[in-house]
C-alpha cells in the first residue's frame, strides 16, 4: 500500500477563543509531501491546536488560511478534508467489531462492498489484526486498539495522517515496540504525516522534521539532530534533553570558573556561560581534568550512571557516565569538554 | 475549551426544540394560567390562606409528616444500606430484591399495602386480635399515611446508600483504621461524610416526594388533613378553584425550596473534595 | 459487642423487608382466595382475577396504550434534547435542565391544575386519553432526557463523533451510525423508566382522567375504595404481573457499571500480556 503525497501550507493560521485565550499565535508553516512532521511542547503550547485546524475540528480566526496542496480547504469542514485521523484515546465505535470499524470510512463513501473488503484485508495484514478481524473493540488491548485506529485512518487513502498523541495512552514498554513499527509503516505509506506529542524521544525517532512550540508559538523548525544539537536558543535547548550551566569569567585561554579553566578554541568570541549536555563530558582523573569537583549524587539508570556534580559552578552540573562506573557521593571527579560542545554554544550566543 | 464544529449551534437548538416547544406548551405557559388565577381578587387566596387555621394546619401537620418520614427513613436505610453494601453473605442479593421490589408501586398501591398490613382485615389486627384480644387498626390515621410513606422511600433511599456506598473509596477508611480510630469513630469521620451529599439528595427528594404524594392518602382516607388532599377536596367538592390554585401553588413553592437548598448546600459540600 | 451490632443491623434489615414484602404476598394471596376473612383455607380461586378483568379490562387497555403513546412522544422528543444538552455545557443548557425537572419536583397535582386551567375548556381534547398523554408525558419526559445525557457524556460521544467525521460522516450519517447505537442502552432504560411510570402515574391521572378514560391506577384507587378485599387484591395482583418485569428489565439494563468495570480490568490485564 502507498499514498498519494500532497504539501499542507498553513498561512497566518492563529486561534483564539471566546474567553479570550489565545491558544496559537499567527503561525505560518509548509509540511513537505511525504513528510512526516512531529509537533513537539508541552501541553497548552498550541501543538494539538494546530493539528485540530489542519483537520478541521477547528476554524482559524479571520485571516488564516490552509492549503492542502494547491486546494484551499480553510472553509471545509472535516468531513469533506479527507484526512486520516488517530485520537489520543483512539475513539474506536465501540458499537462496531475490528474490520467494522476500519471499514466505516468506506462505507461512508459508499465504496462497493468487493472493494471495502479487499482494502480492509489489506490493512489487517497490514497492521497484523487478522487474526482480530471479528473480535469487538472491547476484547482488545491497548496496542491492538492503537493498531486498528491507525487502519481505520488509513483506510479511505487520506491526503494527510493526523495523529494526535498515538503511544500516550501505552505503557512504556509497549510504547517503544509500536513506536518501531510505526516509523517503519509510515515510510512504507510515503504519506504526510502530522503528528502531536510530548515525549521528545518519540519525536526524534519518527520525525523528519520537528516543530518545537511553546505558549502557541512556534520556537524552531529543524531535523531531529538540527534541534538536538543546534536548539534556537535556551528554551529549546531546556526543553529538548538535559542542559547544565556553567557561570564564569571570560579570559584569553577560556572561560575561568570555580571548577578550574575551560579552555575555547581558538576564535571562540567572549562568553560568560557554558552550556553542557550530560553527554559532552568525559570523566577522568582529576589531576590530569580541566574542571574539577565532588560527586553530590549519583543516580544509576542502567545503560548509564547520571551525576550531578558540586564546585564546577555555581550551580550543580548534570553528566553522564557509563553505568559501568560506581562513584560514590563525596569522590572528586574531573571533567573534560568534547570539543565538539562549543559548536551548539556559540549559537546560544549568537540567539542571546 | 474545543469549540464544537461537528455538532453545530443551530442543529442543536433544532435537536432542543420539540423539548422546548412540549415544555412550554404543557406546562410553562399552564403553570402561569395557574399562577394568574391564585392572584387574582388581589391575592385574596393567599389572604385567606393565612387567615384559615384549617390551611395552616395542614400545612404544619404534612411539613411534620414529611420531615418524621424523612428522618426515619434515612436512619433505617443507612443500616440496612450500609449493611448490605458491606458484606457478603448468602441471601443478600435476595434481600436486595425484597427491599427493592416496591420501588415501581405508585402511591395508591402502597395505600393498599398499608391497609393489608394495619387494615381492618390486616395483619396487625389479627397478631393483637391474637394477643390482646381487641383488634388494632391504625391504616386509616395519620400513622397509616406515616407507614406509607415510609414504604414509598425506603426502596429509594436503600438503593441510593447503596450507590454511595459502594462508590465509596475503600482505602479512606482503611486508612482512618490504619491510624487507629474504632468503627464508630471511622463511621462518624469518614463514612457519614462521604456519604452525606447524597443523603441530602435523597433526603430532599424524599420529603418532597411525602409533602406532594396524594394517591397514599387518597386510598387510606378523604378526612386526612394532609395538603394533597386539602387541595383535592377543595377543588372537586367545593370547586373551589381559587383556593386550590393558590395551595398547589404553596406546596409546589415548599418543596422546590427544600429541594433546590439541598441542591445548593450539596453542591457546596462536594466542591471541596473535588 | 461487634457481633450484636452485626446482628442488630440483620434484624432491622429483615425486619425492613418483612415491613415491605409480607403485604406484596398477602395481598397476593388475597386476591386468589375465596373469602379472605376465612383465610386460605376457605379454598383458592381465580374468581376475583376473572372479575376483575371484566370490570377493569378497558382501563388496564387503556393505561398500555397511554404508556406507549407517551414513550414514543418521549423518544421524538427526550433523545434529541438529551444527546443535544449533552453537548451543550453553558449556563443555558445547566438552567433548561433545571427547569425541564420541574414538573417531577413539584406534585403532580399542582402540575394537573395548571393543565386543567389552561386546556379544561377545550372540551374534545379535555376529554380524550391524548390528556392524559400530555400529563405523562411533562412528568416523565426528564426521565428519558437525564437518561440519554448520562449516557451521552459517559461514552465520550463528542470524540467519538469526531472520529466518524474525519472519516468523511456527515452529520445525519454520524448519528445513525455512532450516536444512536452507542446511547442505545440508555434509550432503553429510560424507555423502560417511562413505560413504568406512567402505567402506574396516578397523582395527575386521578385529576385528568374522565369517566371514560379511566386508567389501571384510577380504576385500582376505585376498586379499593368500592369493592372488597380480594378484588382490590386481584387487581394488584394484575398490576404486580404486568409492573415486576418491567422493573426487573430495567435494572438489569441501568446496572452496565459492573460490566464496563468488568471489561476495563479485562482490558487491562490484557495489556499486561500484550
Amino acid at each position: 500500500m502507498k499514498l498519494d503525497a500532497i504539501d499542507i501550507t498553513l498561512q497566518g493560521c492563529a486561534k483564539h477563543y471566546p474567553n479570550g485565550h489565545r491558544a496559537l499565535q499567527p503561525t505560518d508553516l509548509s509540511i513537505g509531501a511525504g513528510e512526516t512532521l512531529v509537533l513537539l511542547g508541552p501541553s497548552g503550547c498550541g501543538k494539538t491546536t494546530m493539528l485540530r485546524l489542519i483537520a478541521g475540528l477547528e476554524s482559524p480566526d479571520a485571516g488564516g488560511r490552509i492549503l492542502f496542496g494547491s486546494d484551499d480547504v480553510t472553509r471545509r469542514s472535516i468531513e469533506h478534508r479527507q484526512v486520516g485521523m488517530v485520537f489520543q484515546n483512539y475513539a474506536l465505535f465501540p458499537n462496531m467489531s475490528v474490520r467494522q470499524n476500519i471499514a466505516y470510512g468506506l462505507r461512508i463513501r459508499k465504496a462497493p462492498a468487493a472493494e471495502i473488503k479487499r482494502s480492509v484485508d489489506e490493512l489487517l495484514a497490514l497492521t497484523r489484526l487478522t487474526d482480530f478481524a471479528d473480535r469487538s473493540i472491547a476484547q482488545l488491548s491497548g496496542g491492538q486498539r492503537q493498531r486498528v485506529a491507525l487502519a481505520r485512518a488509513l483506510a479511505p487513502q487520506p491526503r494527510v495522517l493526523l495523529l494526535d498523541e498515538p503511544l500516550t495512552a501505552l505503557d512504556t514498554q509497549l510504547r517503544e515496540h509500536v513506536r518501531g513499527e510505526m516509523d517503519r509503516l509510515l515510510r512504507q505509506l510515503g504519506v504526510t504525516t502530522v503528528y502531536v506529542t510530548h515525549d521528545q524521544a518519540e519525536a526524534m525517532a519518527l520525525g523528519d522534521r520537528i516543530v518545537v512550540m511553546s505558549a502557541g508559538r512556534i520556537e524552531q523548525i529543524g531535523a531531529p539532530r538540527e534541534i538536538y544539537h543546534r536548539p534556537a536558543n535556551l528554551a529549546v535547548a531546556r526543553f529538548i534533553g538535559t542542559i547544565s550551566q556553567i557561570d564564569g569569567d571570560w579570559t584569553e585561554q577560556g572561560l575561568l570558573c570555580r571548577g578550574g579553566l575551560l579552555p575555547a578554541p581558538a576564535g571562540t568570541p567572549p562568553l560568560r556561560q557554558f552550556w553542557l549536555r550530560p553527554e559532552d563530558a568525559i570523566v577522568v582523573p582529576p589531576e590530569l581534568a580541566h574542571l574539577r569537583g565532588t560527586v553530590a549524587q549519583a543516580v544509576f539508570l542502567g545503560e548509564r550512571t547520571r551525576l550531578s556534580i558540586a564546585g564546577l559552578s555555581n550551580e550543580p552540573v548534570t553528566v553522564d557516565i557509563t553505568g559501568r562506573f560506581a562513584p560514590v557521593v563525596g569522590d572528586a571527579i574531573g571533567i573534560q569538554i568534547r570539543p565538539e560542545a562549543w559548536q551548539a554554544n556559540l549559537t546560544y550566543a549568537e540567539a542571546a | 475549551m474545543q469549540t464544537d464544529l461537528t455538532f453545530s449551534r443551530p442543529m442543536r437548538l433544532l435537536f432542543l426544540l420539540p423539548l422546548l416547544v412540549v415544555f412550554a406548551a404543557f406546562w410553562l405557559l399552564p403553570m402561569g394560567a395557574l399562577l394568574r388565577i391564585s392572584t387574582g381578587e388581589h391575592g385574596g387566596a393567599y389572604l385567606a390562606l393565612l387567615h384559615s387555621p384549617r390551611y395552616l394546619q395542614s400545612l404544619i401537620s404534612t411539613v411534620l409528616l414529611s420531615l418524621a418520614v424523612t428522618a426515619v427513613t434515612i436512619v433505617l436505610s443507612l443500616v440496612a444500606g450500609l449493611f448490605l453494601s458491606r458484606r457478603a453473605f448468602p441471601g443478600r442479593q435476595l434481600l436486595i430484591a425484597a427491599l427493592t421490589l416496591p420501588l415501581a408501586f405508585p402511591g395508591v398501591v402502597v395505600g393498599f399495602m398499608v391497609i393489608m398490613l394495619a387494615g381492618r382485615q390486616g395483619v396487625f389486627s389479627d397478631l393483637t386480635q391474637a394477643i390482646t384480644g381487641t383488634r388494632s387498626v391504625f391504616a386509616y390515621s395519620m400513622t397509616g399515611l406515616f407507614l406509607g410513606y415510609l414504604y414509598f422511600s425506603i426502596p429509594r433511599v436503600v438503593l441510593t446508600v447503596m450507590a454511595a456506598a459502594e462508590k465509596l473509596d475503600a482505602s479512606l477508611e482503611e486508612a482512618a483504621r490504619s491510624l487507629g480510630a474504632r468503627d464508630w469513630e471511622v463511621l462518624r469521620d469518614v463514612t457519614l461524610p462521604a456519604l452525606a451529599p447524597a443523603l441530602l439528595a435523597t433526603g430532599a427528594m424524599c420529603f418532597a416526594t411525602s409533602m406532594g404524594a396524594f394517591g397514599t392518602a387518597f386510598t387510606l382516607a378523604t378526612d386526612i388533613d394532609v395538603l394533597p388532599m386539602v387541595i383535592y377536596t377543595e377543588f372537586t367538592l367545593n370547586a373551589n378553584m381559587l383556593t386550590a390554585a393558590a395551595l398547589s401553588l404553596v406546596l409546589g413553592a415548599v418543596t422546590w425550596t427544600v429541594l433546590s437548598l439541598a441542591h445548593t448546600a450539596g453542591a457546596q459540600s462536594a466542591a471541596p473534595s473535588a | 459487642m461487634k457481633k450484636f451490632l452485626t446482628a442488630l443491623q440483620l434484624v432491622i434489615t429483615l425486619l425492613m423487608v418483612l415491613f415491605l414484602v409480607v403485604p406484596v404476598l398477602m395481598s397476593m394471596l388475597a386476591g386468589v382466595t375465596d373469602n379472605y376473612a376465612h383465610g386460605w383455607r376457605s379454598g383458592l380461586t381465580l374468581r376475583w382475577v376473572q372479575q376483575v378483568w371484566e370490570l377493569y379490562h378497558g382501563a388496564i387497555g387503556l393505561s398500555i396504550l397511554i404508556a406507549l403513546a407517551t414513550l414514543a412522544i418521549t423518544l421524538v422528543v427526550g433523545v434529541p434534547a438529551g444527546y443535544a444538552l449533552s453537548r451543550s455545557r453553558n449556563r443555558l443548557a445547566r438552567w433548561l435542565e433545571g427547569l425541564m425537572v420541574l414538573p417531577v419536583a413539584i406534585p403532580g397535582l399542582a402540575s394537573a391544575l395548571a393543565l386543567l386551567v389552561m386546556y379544561g375548556s377545550l372540551t374534545a381534547f379535555r376529554t380524550s386519553a391524548w390528556f392524559i398523554v400530555v400529563g405523562h408525558v411533562i412528568f416523565t419526559l426528564p426521565f428519558m432526557v437525564r437518561s440519554v445525557t448520562a449516557i451521552c457524556l459517559g461514552c465520550d460521544l463528542k470524540t467519538l463523533e469526531e472520529g466518524a467525521a474525519s472519516l468523511g460522516a456527515t452529520f445525519w450519517q454520524r448519528f445513525t451510525t455512532v450516536v444512536l447505537p452507542n446511547i442505545r442502552p440508555g434509550i432503553l432504560a429510560g424507555a423502560l423508566t417511562v413505560v413504568t411510570l406512567s402505567i402506574g402515574e396516578f397523582n395527575l391521572t386521578w385529576m385528568l382522567h374522565t369517566p371514560t378514560t379511566q386508567t389501571l391506577p384510577v380504576g385500582l384507587a376505585d376498586a379499593y375504595a368500592s369493592m372488597r378485599l380480594e378484588i382490590g387484591s386481584a387487581y394488584t395482583l394484575i398490576f404486580f404481573v404486568m409492573i415486576v418485569p418491567l422493573l426487573t428489565v430495567l435494572q438489569s439494563v441501568s446496572k452496565p457499571t459492573g460490566q464496563q468495570r468488568g471489561q476495563r480490568t479485562n482490558r487491562m490485564k490484557q495489556d499486561q500480556t500484550a
